[in-house]
């Protein structure tokens, strides 16, 4: 028994310093040489100041001039550093409720600028909260939509907002894996620079 | 459904059994002791490690020192995770709490740390507001590997007891602890934690950025050294994530090509597992056979929650909102899930991660309709056989065989004997109690929080209706079956204040919940490897022309029909009572 225990302590203690410092330090050393702009969440600069991570979705709070990011269940909404899920059941009367307020807030934004847009339109990205609170992604349909709006108010071609929107848009992962996706950060950056 | 929605499935099961059949090959040379590939690499290394820790490998251990051995380790681990949890301020020093994070309630601590022991990560904290690099690096990534290391472990010596042929020899625990870390754990985590990485995912020590966004907004993002951990977290089955939304964390999972790996790395070593374990007693077909018929369950339950998810929920279609594909639109139930994703890449993953005791989520499975959810409660109420933990799951669905061919002997008449040997009384009286002792818990468990006071404080408010009761049962049956996902609404801690300055916990579920994880996966294991002891020692007489075969279709049936029906007489009744009436209704609550 005695054996059992300083081999026990003994194996702790020395796979800790392995496993729980040795790994990921050289881990984090190889990254930081091979990828530095991956492993430093690939932070977006604008005259020197950070403003966002190209990976991580920010709230633009319903400014018309911005493509609008996915609802979020965070408190303050999009905040990277306390992700939550909205945990809001399939048959909850509060997940209909949250689910009417966000289709009605989306109209109410883009429907000024799209007449033609019914609560049928609605994509279910722009409707349903995303599982991170901070999908740095909207639909492809979803920024269609948008564009009009954006268009409008930055008083661009629509032809040229759709051309951006192609140019931020995502693949699937090898072709089938995932959904495509628009990165609404680095296209509103876009769309700064141009007006 | 869209036709890239199925392909994800297929091709998922493709690459899986493409990967899985060279690793089996690969872990069948390190156990048997045979030269691999990595030798040069790490035998020196591995060499250095037995005499660290006065270990002499080539020591045989009958059932009970391996158990001995495995309970101590584990003992061990425990103390030193609680320790570094319970200090977490004491190592400011080392620069690696930029955050100045402190612990969280000693409960809160005893919840974590058996969770993180027992291969559960079942996490009533949320990663980013309580816990310090340090913690995350040293505690929870180490039992990362370590509960991994532990499960293969008790698989490894529980084939050595089925094809043992004379004497009671299981291995030797050290030896096949230090090999699983070296030659398969660490090698492969690098390499994915360096994928993840080359894909997006972080790896850093520095301080949370604070920022204005373009629009003047004000946030932070928080870091870490996301990849290194993720990387084991999925590996070893595991699922605690760096972060509170776990792998639909953009950090954590960057794209749809990261899903697919990310989905490989939890039910590559299971797979491999199965398929070694064929190797290891000489009949590879054994080993397909059970491959088969996990893999049939694992495509129907894959397909089930996918037509599910796609078809939308009850909430959604009240509100009006449209669920069909649309061009441009992947439609479905998006409630909880990521973009980039999509229905099936989420579907999917929560399938994988809850067929293993992985329990890392991409998607907030207490969104997930009735049905869609309820594949997540089946999956666990098979005890967790399909492909199931690195290690459990084989030794569990071993366990199951075992079973069948008691069964089968019966209704054929025979002695049961399973390759050659004789199952007796004694074998399966271990067995059952083995099998039973898990859903044992889960219902005990549930049922006690169910009708305390104290343990429906832990139902969300907006959880009204069977998704209280859903919430409740599945918190306490992933915590026993080790695997750590949650219908996340289920809260055994409150943050009063942002930023973790007294991060507190319902004291009932983190004691309960504890208790419910270390019974569950301390019990089985001991019933296992009593199980090899005692099958060790049993003559082998050959094949005769009466003897129930275990390598064909047949046999696949039965098992599968034995698995279902254990765990449909265990569970039908409580699963009534929450995802089937949800899914069966399209009434709101």
């Amino acid at each position: 028994m005695k054996r059992e225990v300083v081999t026990s302590a003994l194996g702790i203690l020395i796979l800790t310093l392995m496993l729980g410092l040795a790994y990921p330090l050289l881990v984090t050393g190889v990254s930081q040489l091979a990828f530095p702009g991956n492993a430093n969440g690939q932070l977006i600069r604008d005259q020197g100041r950070v403003v966002g991570s190209k990976i991580i979705g920010q709230n633009f709070g319903g400014n018309p001039r911005y493509f609008q990011s996915r609802p979020s269940a965070t408190t303050p909404p999009n905040n990277a550093a306390a992700t939550t899920f909205s945990n809001l059941g399939p048959n909850n009367v509060a997940t209909e409720k949250e689910i009417s307020a966000n289709i009605s807030a989306y109209l109410k934004l883009n429907r000024p600028y799209d007449s033609a847009l019914t609560r049928a339109e609605v994509p279910v990205d722009a409707a349903n909260t995303s599982g991170s609170g901070i999908d740095p992604g909207i639909s492809v349909a979803n920024a269609d939509i948008q564009a009009h709006r954006v268009a409008a108010v930055r008083r661009l071609p629509m032809a040229e907002v759709t051309r951006l929107i192609r140019t931020y848009t995502h693949g699937r992962g090898l072709g089938f894996s995932g959904e495509p996706g628009v990165d609404v950060l680095e296209l509103n950056l876009a769309l700064e620079r141009l007006t | 459904m869209t036709f890239l929605g199925w392909l994800t499935i297929l091709a998922f099961a493709g690459i899986l059994t493409a990967l899985a059949v060279p690793l089996g090959r690969y872990m069948a040379s390190v156990y048997a002791g045979r030269p691999t590939v990595l030798d040069p690499l790490v035998r020196s290394p591995e060499r250095l490690l037995y005499r660290l820790m006065r270990v002499d490998p080539d020591r045989a251990q009958d059932w009970k020192a391996y158990a001995r051995s495995l309970i101590v380790f584990s003992l061990a681990g425990w103390l030193l995770l609680y320790l570094i949890l319970r200090t977490q301020t004491l190592w400011d020093f080392s620069g690696l709490n930029p955050q100045h994070f402190h612990s969280g309630t000693w409960d809160l601590s005893f919840n974590t740390t058996s969770s993180f022991m027992t291969n559960t990560n079942w996490q009533y904290y949320s990663g980013e507001t309580t816990l310090s690099y340090f913690s995350q690096m040293a505690g929870l990534t180490v039992q990362n590997f370590l509960s991994a290391g532990v499960g293969i472990a008790v698989a490894v010596a529980l084939i050595r007891g089925i094809v043992g042929r004379s004497g009671r020899s299981l291995g030797n625990f050290w030896q096949d602890l230090v090999r699983t870390v070296l030659y398969v754990l660490t090698p492969i985590s690098f390499v994915i934690a360096l994928v993840l990485v080359f894909q997006g995912s972080i790896q850093n020590l520095s301080h949370y950025v604070s920022f204005n966004g373009p629009s003047g907004i004000a946030n932070t993002i928080a870091m870490g050294p996301v990849a290194s951990q993720e990387a084991i977290k999925l590996l070893g089955t595991n699922g605690g994530g760096f972060f509170n939304t776990n792998s639909a964390h953009p950090f954590e999972n960057p794209t749809g090509f990261t899903n697919l790996i990310e989905m490989l790395a939890v039910l590559l070593i299971p797979a491999a597992l199965i398929l070694m374990y064929g190797r290891m007693i000489g009949n590879r077909r054994q080993g397909y056979t059970i491959y088969a018929t996990v893999m049939v369950m694992f495509l129907a339950g894959a397909a089930v929650a996918y037509i599910a998810e796609a078809h939308g929920s009850p909430a959604q279609h009240a509100a009006g909102l449209h669920t069909a594909v649309v061009h441009g639109s992947s439609g479905g139930n998006l409630e909880g899930k990521e973009q980039r994703f999509g229905i099936a890449g989420s579907a999917l993953f929560d399938v994988v991660t809850t067929v293993t005791s992985c329990g890392a989520v991409n998607s907030a499975l207490e969104s997930f309709t009735g049905i869609g959810g309820a594949v997540p409660f089946a999956n666990l109420s098979a005890s967790e056989v399909i492909f199931g933990g690195v290690g459990t799951g084989l030794y569990s669905i071993l366990l199951y065989v075992l079973l069948a061919v008691f069964i089968g002997g019966l209704m054929v008449g025979r002695t049961p004997e399973f390759l050659g040997k004789k199952i007796e009384a004694r074998e399966i009286k271990l067995v059952a109690l083995g099998l039973l002792i898990t859903p044992l818990a889960a219902l005990f468990c549930t049922a006690l929080a169910t009708a305390s006071r104290a343990g429906r404080a832990s139902i969300s408010a907006a959880a009204t209706g069977p998704q209280g009761f859903s919430e409740t049962f599945y918190a306490y049956l992933s915590q026993a079956n080790n695997n750590g996902s949650a219908f996340a609404g289920y809260t055994g801690y409150n943050q009063p204040n942002p930023g973790n300055l007294g991060a507190h916990g319902v004291t009932f579920a983190n004691l309960l919940g504890g208790f419910d994880m270390l019974v569950a996966r301390y019990a089985p294991i001991l019933f296992a490897l009593a199980v090899a002891g005692a099958l060790a020692g049993k003559r082998v007489s050959p094949a005769g022309l009466g003897t129930m075969r275990t390598d064909n279709p047949t046999f696949a049936v039965l098992l599968i029909g034995v698995i279902v029906l254990v765990g449909a007489l265990t569970f039908f009744p409580a699963l009534l009572l929450g995802p089937i009436v949800q899914g069966l209704t399209t009434h709101l609550y």
